[in-house]
């Protein structure tokens, strides 16, 4: 009589081939290579940086003012970014939430309302918005959309000046946050709604279907399957545009006076933030304040990479149950 | 196969009651286009009132798009165009006036693969019919339990209406998307192949459910599947389509279709020797 024993699993040995093999090899290298060129460009900035972190400490972040010494010691150098990512943040959340339910909006309506000779075109005009550089928006918010922004920016603290953000110091208007918000959020607009058209054109045909089958209404449908099944995609573009916003330089160089103060009131004329300080500032730097320009890359670049790895957790962790 | 009571009456409702007496679905001299393409051409039918209706013929003979027309669902394909009419208890359901929404409530569907919503629970599933067309209906828990044990599901998900849909077997994903169309309370529903993705022992399963649901409900099913069909049907309709658009060949009696159909074609495809 035979014993059963569990036998123990056997080793399964996989043989790639020579033309699988320089494939596998090619796609590698890609994949490391902007692995690397990240890593080393993160590591660059630190090094580069790492002196200005190590004279101001947690002071380089938390701190307002950017201030050139005389080199004589009559006054000290003193770099600190605090101001330009409390401008940084504020002016891309504004930016977001403007452009977060113009794009929502105008994919819904792009996928399921446009009809397909209107559909076409735009599709096609908002991938070629997604590329214009951002100095052409910089330059249509100063020399057209001030106008427009300064007065909705005066209703806003006539009726709402009783919020503290809403509230202004000096009756002046322009070169505001909420403007430069504005602006930057028809920056994003054209890609968060290019990615969340992507998204919502993925909704799977025959769950649509269902909800008109059980007489649901196209807002039915779009509100009990389409948003829900794009959610997490959506997400991703808004971050995307974040992203973009956070980093936007050239559109915030033109529409903000660089002023080294924490400013949480949108609608006064000052702000900045820390992409824009560095190309203001870069040109005519001494040497440690280079560094410090570096060090406050540095920071930037901490601050995109941080937003795209919540961007990363949020879509995974609201990805439908199949 | 049974020929008593619903059949032989619906029979002669098929061979001629007058339309305006007539208490079911019919269709007119239907047509239908997608752009340029006539897909469908000129198909008059009866579906009487409490009876399965089987629609067979091979691929391309425009069942799938005369099943979208019965509930208006074609029009949602870009270019999609329909002549003729389809009458609900006489009235014509594309008339200028009626919300095609509100037809579906009364002529739901079930597609060919199970497509539970992915973020809801059994029980949000089947209600989610009463939500979407904003039913005022009292007693969620009596819908759940009556729409589950109609569609044959009942025992097997009593103890987990919280779970989510997807985690069904194929099978009883399929009776729950059936007991989802049935909560809105349809007088018809239709069905597009809806055991092409199953395995037998599922297809059998929900061909029992179709045949319950006839004893309240008309139930038309597209099906590629002849015994299917001579399991299910209380009356068969034979499409087929010459490289033109689709056409009704015959309609009749499910047992005259499959022992003594009237067109020679009909014969040739029930028994295997083309399609």
């Amino acid at each position: 009589m035979t014993t059963a024993t569990t036998p123990t699993p056997r080793e399964m040995t996989v043989i790639y081939n020579r033309e699988d093999k320089i494939f596998r090899g090619i796609v590698t290298g890609g994949a490391l290579t902007s692995l690397v060129v990240l890593g080393l460009i993160g590591l660059f900035l630190f090094l580069r940086g790492a002196q200005v972190f190590n004279d101001k400490g947690i002071s380089f972040i938390t701190g307002v003012n950017w201030t050139a010494g005389t080199g004589d010691g009559a006054i000290l150098d003193d770099f600190s970014i605090g101001a330009m990512l409390v401008g940084t943040i504020v002016v891309s959340l504004i930016a977001l939430v403007f452009a977060f339910p113009l794009a929502i909006g105008g994919a819904l309506y792009l996928e399921f309302y446009a009809p397909t000779r209107v559909k076409k075109p735009l599709v096609t005009l908002l991938d070629l918005a997604a590329s214009i550089p951002s100095l052409i928006f910089g330059l249509w918010g100063i020399e057209i959309f001030t106008r427009f922004g300064e007065r909705w920016a005066i209703l806003l603290s006539k009726w709402l000046g009783w919020i503290p953000i809403f509230n202004v110091q000096f009756e002046n208007f322009g070169r505001s946050p909420f403007i430069a918000g504005c602006v930057l959020a028809s920056l994003i607009v054209p890609i968060t709604t290019s990615v969340a058209r992507e998204v919502y054109s993925r909704t799977p045909r025959d769950l649509v279907d269902t909800c008109y089958a059980l007489g649901g209404t196209k807002w039915g449908a779009i509100r009990s399957v389409v948003v829900p099944y794009g959610k997490s995609g959506v997400i991703g573009g808004a971050m995307l545009g974040l992203g973009r916003a956070l980093g936007e330089t050239v559109a915030v160089y033109l529409l903000l006076n660089l002023v080294f103060r924490y400013n949480f009131r949108i609608l006064e004329s000052e702000g900045g933030n820390v992409a824009s300080l560095i190309a203001t500032k870069f040109g005519e730097a001494t040497e440690y304040e280079i560094k410090a320009l570096v060090a406050a890359g540095f920071v930037l670049f901490l601050l995109t990479l941080v937003v795209n790895m919540t961007a990363t957790t949020i879509v995974q962790r609201s990805t439908p149950r199949a | 196969m049974s020929t008593s009571g619903p059949a032989t009456t619906a029979m002669s409702a098929v061979v001629g009651a007058e339309a305006n007496t007539f208490t079911g679905l019919e269709t007119c001299g239907a047509h239908a286009w997608f752009g340029k393409h006539h897909a469908l051409s000129d198909v008059s039918l009866k579906f009487p009132s409490r009876t399965v209706t089987g629609l067979i013929g091979p691929s391309g003979c425009g069942k799938s798009t005369f099943i979208r027309l019965l509930n208006r669902m074609h029009e949602f394909i870009p270019g999609a165009a329909m002549a003729g009419e389809v009458l609900h208890n006489g009235s014509d359901i594309y008339a200028p006036s009626v919300d095609a929404a509100v037809v579906r409530l009364k002529i739901g569907m079930v597609f060919q693969k199970p497509n539970p919503f992915p973020a809801m629970t059994i029980r949000e599933n089947v209600l989610s019919g009463i939500k979407l067309a904003h039913l005022k209906k009292p007693n969620h828990d009596d819908i759940v339990e009556g729409c589950l044990t109609r569609a044959g599901l009942w025992k097997e998900v009593k103890d987990r209406l919280g779970a989510s849909g997807g985690s069904l077997s194929g099978g009883q994903q399929q009776r729950l998307c059936i007991a989802r169309s049935l909560a809105v309370e349809p007088e018809v529903l239709l069905m597009d192949e809806p055991c092409s993705a199953l395995d037998p022992g599922s297809t059998l399963r929900i061909e029992e459910t179709i045949k319950e649901l006839a004893e309240k409900i008309t139930v038309i099913i597209v099906t590629h599947n002849m015994q299917q069909a001579s399991r299910v049907s209380d009356f068969c309709a034979f499409f087929l389509t010459d490289g033109g658009p689709g056409y009704l060949v015959e309609a009749d009696a499910t047992r005259k279709i499959f022992t003594n159909p009237s067109d020679s074609r009909t014969a040739d495809y029930v028994q295997g020797k083309f399609g």
